[in-house]
């Protein structure tokens, strides 16, 4: 880890603290470390304490759910200039998924003990910190209602009309009924 | 007002041989003669042989959602106000051949559509007509894509119009600014006159073969009193109890949410039948045909009516899934976004949508209520 | 003639001074050349005219494609504006009339009308950053403005590429996106609304991407094509980066029987969309977009 007082420009550089003041920032630096995942690194887990948040500095991080005999769920990625873990600021201060390091990620860490402690402290500081993150879980919000739309599977009257060629199959009593079925009879005696 | 357009020369007056001399002499030209004539209990335009078919005596009374066929107490021949429909079905069809396709070895070649029939002379175009005549051959005359069909209809076609003399209780022309006068896109116009008993048509023309073709009738030129009877019947038509502020309307569309257009969907039926009469819709649709062998194929063009509810259908669905929100496509074009797209109304006031909705909703009563105009 | 009826008129038939009207509903039969699958449901057809001859247009324009006996289907056009030697269609099948043209072979025959609507304002985006959004199969009517970007591409700030697919599998035109990846002068984002597979990129709507920046806002031009709600979201996200409503531009879908403006059903508020689109300017339809059933 690196000293403190080395994190001051790397907190204003970064998009998330963009304009911050310099008293705030000040108060913020007691709070940071500076810190790397290699890839495949686990930068927080569904259901721990939620610590920590980051602020990515580069690499990628997926946030992603487990799940038992399937590969996990990747929900959304989060990349450069971006946060991860917003639950440090929302009781009871649990992870609520998976985030792992898809490349090597360097990024700034808030202990979330001492920033909440500074925060509630300090009105202004904490006002300051709430007002960045409020927007990105809007943005995170919107946009997950957004990805849930599917909004590029194919119109769903085309799946429509396939399930009802099935079911007209199945229903079918006679064989000379259902054109599904005599195209099928006819592929299995040319197979033959 | 039949005074005599700027610099036209004096009107003749036929009588009922002059009009039937000048049908005759349209015929000889080789064009197909269509106008007013009695049938399924109404007076509608269609091909008429000579001017004993025009509907002398007979009148129409209409209202919201009615069409009744009436004597008259004379023997007028263009006293029936409208017919159903206007001239849109002999200049633009309602069914089209587009072109057909022959499949041949390894893929097929195109026929374009045949050449158009002979052309058309319109005997008792209104001023309202006229308008709309004019409207649709804006949006048929795109300079990109144009549609030679109506192009060469249109042009080839000879028109005379007629100056209404008495206006029905759906008529609203006088408010779109379209009538009663005829003031232009005719080649000859009739004013039909009753002076002292006399049955008789002032005649003026409004182009040169129009002139040429009065002036081979040899009529006699029409007296201060035919003339004047002229003017008196366009002043008659033009008093009418149907308004709608033209203006005020082309702000329909500012109100894409007013609870109005429910209450108008609670009535309409969505059936379509103020699209196939207004003289200004246009929409039409595609159909494909092939013959049982699937070696010659023909696609044809027929009207559409935005009130279907596949007339929006993009993969996946209808946009326009509420009777609302067709009605509302409808009305806003007519009004509205026609004025965006070419510089005028759609609307030409001659009130056929009233009269054939099957419910009698009222265009006139629907936009003064949107725009806040509500005079109920 | 009717004198006051022929100024109503813009192109008389009759005029000696004009060559006669040709018919835009009449169809000119091209022959297949090559088909590709691109995925499970959309497909890549180059088309040459059976008469020969060369075939013009836009980026961003579509033409009427009509399946014999079928019927038509309104389909952007995806090849390579500069070459006019072949037709490139891109076609997902959703539909009869696409289902049937998904039948078709090399060697088969189809009919084309067109090219019609306007077009991706390239050089309009001279000395900007451009954006190019695309969702979707969205991404294969923006696929000739990429070109035409590139063949001018000293031209341009930034020219960077953000795409949304559905899953990994569904990514279009796969190998082209990776080559243009590995152009150094050209910067291409894909992300994924569902992860599956080994896949190791962006999982995201495309959305996230604009929000990424790596552009100038206030110097971008931005063609966005996709499903009309992605559309919709991507100019907001542009907007609320600070590009200019202006700049951006949006490519829209309407019912279309004859891709000309005479048949009125892709009417959109005051707009044909056949003939005043399918490429719209973003802040002259805003208002629109927001108005249910349209």
């Amino acid at each position: 880890m690196v000293k403190p007082d080395n994190l001051a420009p790397l907190i204003e550089d970064h998009p998330f603290f963009k304009g911050v003041d310099t008293k705030l920032r000040d108060l913020l630096v007691g709070c940071a470390a500076n810190e790397r995942f290699e890839a495949g690194q686990f930068l927080f887990h569904e259901g721990q304490k939620a610590e920590k948040f980051y602020l990515i500095r580069a690499g990628t991080v997926a946030i992603e759910i487990d799940q038992p005999g399937r590969p996990p769920i990747v929900v959304e990625t989060i990349a450069e200039g971006e946060v991860a873990g917003w639950a440090w600021i929302v009781e009871p201060y649990r992870a609520t998924f998976d985030a792992r390091a898809v490349t090597l990620v360097r990024a700034l860490s808030f202990d979330a003990k001492c920033l909440r402690r500074k925060m509630e402290a300090d009105p202004t500081l904490g006002y300051d910190v709430l007002r960045r993150f409020v927007p990105i879980m809007a943005h995170r919000l919107s946009a997950a209602r957004l990805q849930m739309l599917d909004l590029y599977a194919p119109p769903k009257p085309a799946k429509e009309k396939t399930v009802k060629a099935e079911k007209a199959d199945k229903k079918s009593k006679g064989a000379n009924r259902a054109p599904d079925a005599r195209l099928k009879k006819a592929k299995k005696k040319d197979g033959k | 007002m039949a005074q005599p357009n700027s610099k036209s020369t004096t009107p003749y007056l036929l009588d009922m041989d002059g009009l039937a001399a000048l049908i005759s002499a349209l015929r000889r030209q080789g064009r197909q003669i269509v106008g007013p004539r009695l049938a399924d209990d109404a007076v509608i335009y269609d091909d008429i042989e000579t001017a004993a078919d025009l509907p002398a005596g007979w009148g129409s009374e209409q209202a919201g959602g009615h069409y009744r066929l009436k004597r008259r107490d004379d023997n007028a021949v263009f006293g029936y106000g409208l017919a159903p429909q206007g001239w849109k079905r002999q200049l633009y069809p309602p069914r089209q051949k587009l072109f057909a396709a022959r499949r041949q070895a390894g893929g097929f070649t195109v026929e374009p559509p045949p050449p158009p029939a002979p052309p058309l002379a319109l005997i008792g175009v209104r001023a309202c007509e006229l308008a709309a005549i004019a409207r649709q051959a804006k949006v048929f005359g795109d300079r990109a894509f144009a549609d030679p069909g109506y192009q060469t209809r249109l042009s080839s076609a000879f028109i005379v119009a007629v100056q209404c003399a008495e206006a029905q209780a759906t008529c609203f022309c006088a408010s779109m600014g379209t009538g009663p006068e005829v003031t232009a896109g005719f080649d000859i116009k009739l004013t039909e006159v009753f002076v002292q008993k006399h049955h008789g048509f002032v005649a003026e023309a409004g182009s040169a073969q129009g002139a040429k073709l009065l002036k081979a009738l040899k009529a006699p030129a029409a007296g201060p009193a035919e003339i004047k009877a002229a003017g008196v019947a366009v002043k008659n038509a033009a008093r009418q109890n149907k308004h709608l502020d033209a203006e005020a309307a082309r702000n329909l569309v500012a109100h894409p949410d007013h609870p109005r257009w429910d209450k108008v969907a609670e009535r309409c039926l969505s059936c379509g039948n103020c699209t196939m009469v207004c003289p200004t819709c246009f929409c039409t649709t595609v159909e494909d045909v092939t013959d049982l062998k699937g070696d010659n194929a023909e696609r044809w063009r027929k009207w559409d009516s935005c009130f279907t509810m596949d007339f929006s259908y993009i993969h996946g669905g209808a946009v326009r899934t509420e009777t609302r929100s067709r009605y509302r496509q409808w009305i806003t074009h007519k009004l509205s976004t026609w004025v965006d797209q070419f510089g005028e109304q759609g609307c030409v006031g001659c009130g056929r949508c009233v009269t054939w909705c099957p419910v009698g909703i009222d265009i006139t009563e629907e936009a003064a209520a949107i725009t806040g105009q509500e005079r109920i | 003639m009717n004198a006051p009826l022929r100024d109503a008129l813009h192109a008389p038939v009759r005029d000696p001074l004009h060559a006669p009207v040709r018919d835009p509903m009449v169809p000119v039969p091209f022959r297949i050349e090559k088909v590709r699958r691109d995925l499970s449901d959309t497909f890549t057809m180059e088309l040459v005219p059976e008469a020969g001859g060369e075939f013009a247009f836009q980026p961003g324009q579509f033409n009427m494609l009509y399946v014999f006996g079928v019927g038509e289907v309104p389909i952007s056009i995806s090849g390579d504006p500069a070459d006019r030697s072949v037709l490139v269609h891109t076609t997902r099948a959703v539909g009869q009339v696409t289902e049937a043209l998904d039948a078709l072979k090399p060697g088969d025959s189809l009919g084309v009308r067109g090219p019609f609507g306007t077009s991706w304002p390239v050089e309009s985006a001279f000395g900007h950053d451009l954006v190019f959004v695309a969702g979707g199969v969205g991404l294969a009517p923006l696929r000739p403005a990429i070109y035409q970007a590139m063949a001018n591409r000293q031209r341009f700030g930034r020219v960077i590429v953000l795409y949304g697919a559905r899953t990994p599998e569904d990514i279009l035109y796969k190998k082209e996106l990776e080559r243009w990846r590995g152009r150094f002068d050209l910067d291409v984002l894909v992300t994924v609304d569902r992860a599956t597979g080994k896949w190791g990129g962006n999982v995201g709507v495309v959305t996230n991407l604009i929000a990424r920046g790596g552009f100038d806002p206030l110097n971008t031009t931005s063609f966005v094509c996709g499903p009309e709600v992605m559309m919709r979201y991507a100019a907001q996200a542009l907007e609320k980066k600070g590009v200019d409503t202006g700049r951006i531009w949006v490519s829209v879908e309407r019912n279309m029987k004859c891709g000309c403006g005479l048949c009125g059903h892709c009417q959109w508020g005051p707009h044909f969309t056949c003939k005043d689109g399918p490429v719209f300017r973003y802040d002259r339809v805003a208002d629109l977009f927001q108005i249910r059933e349209l």
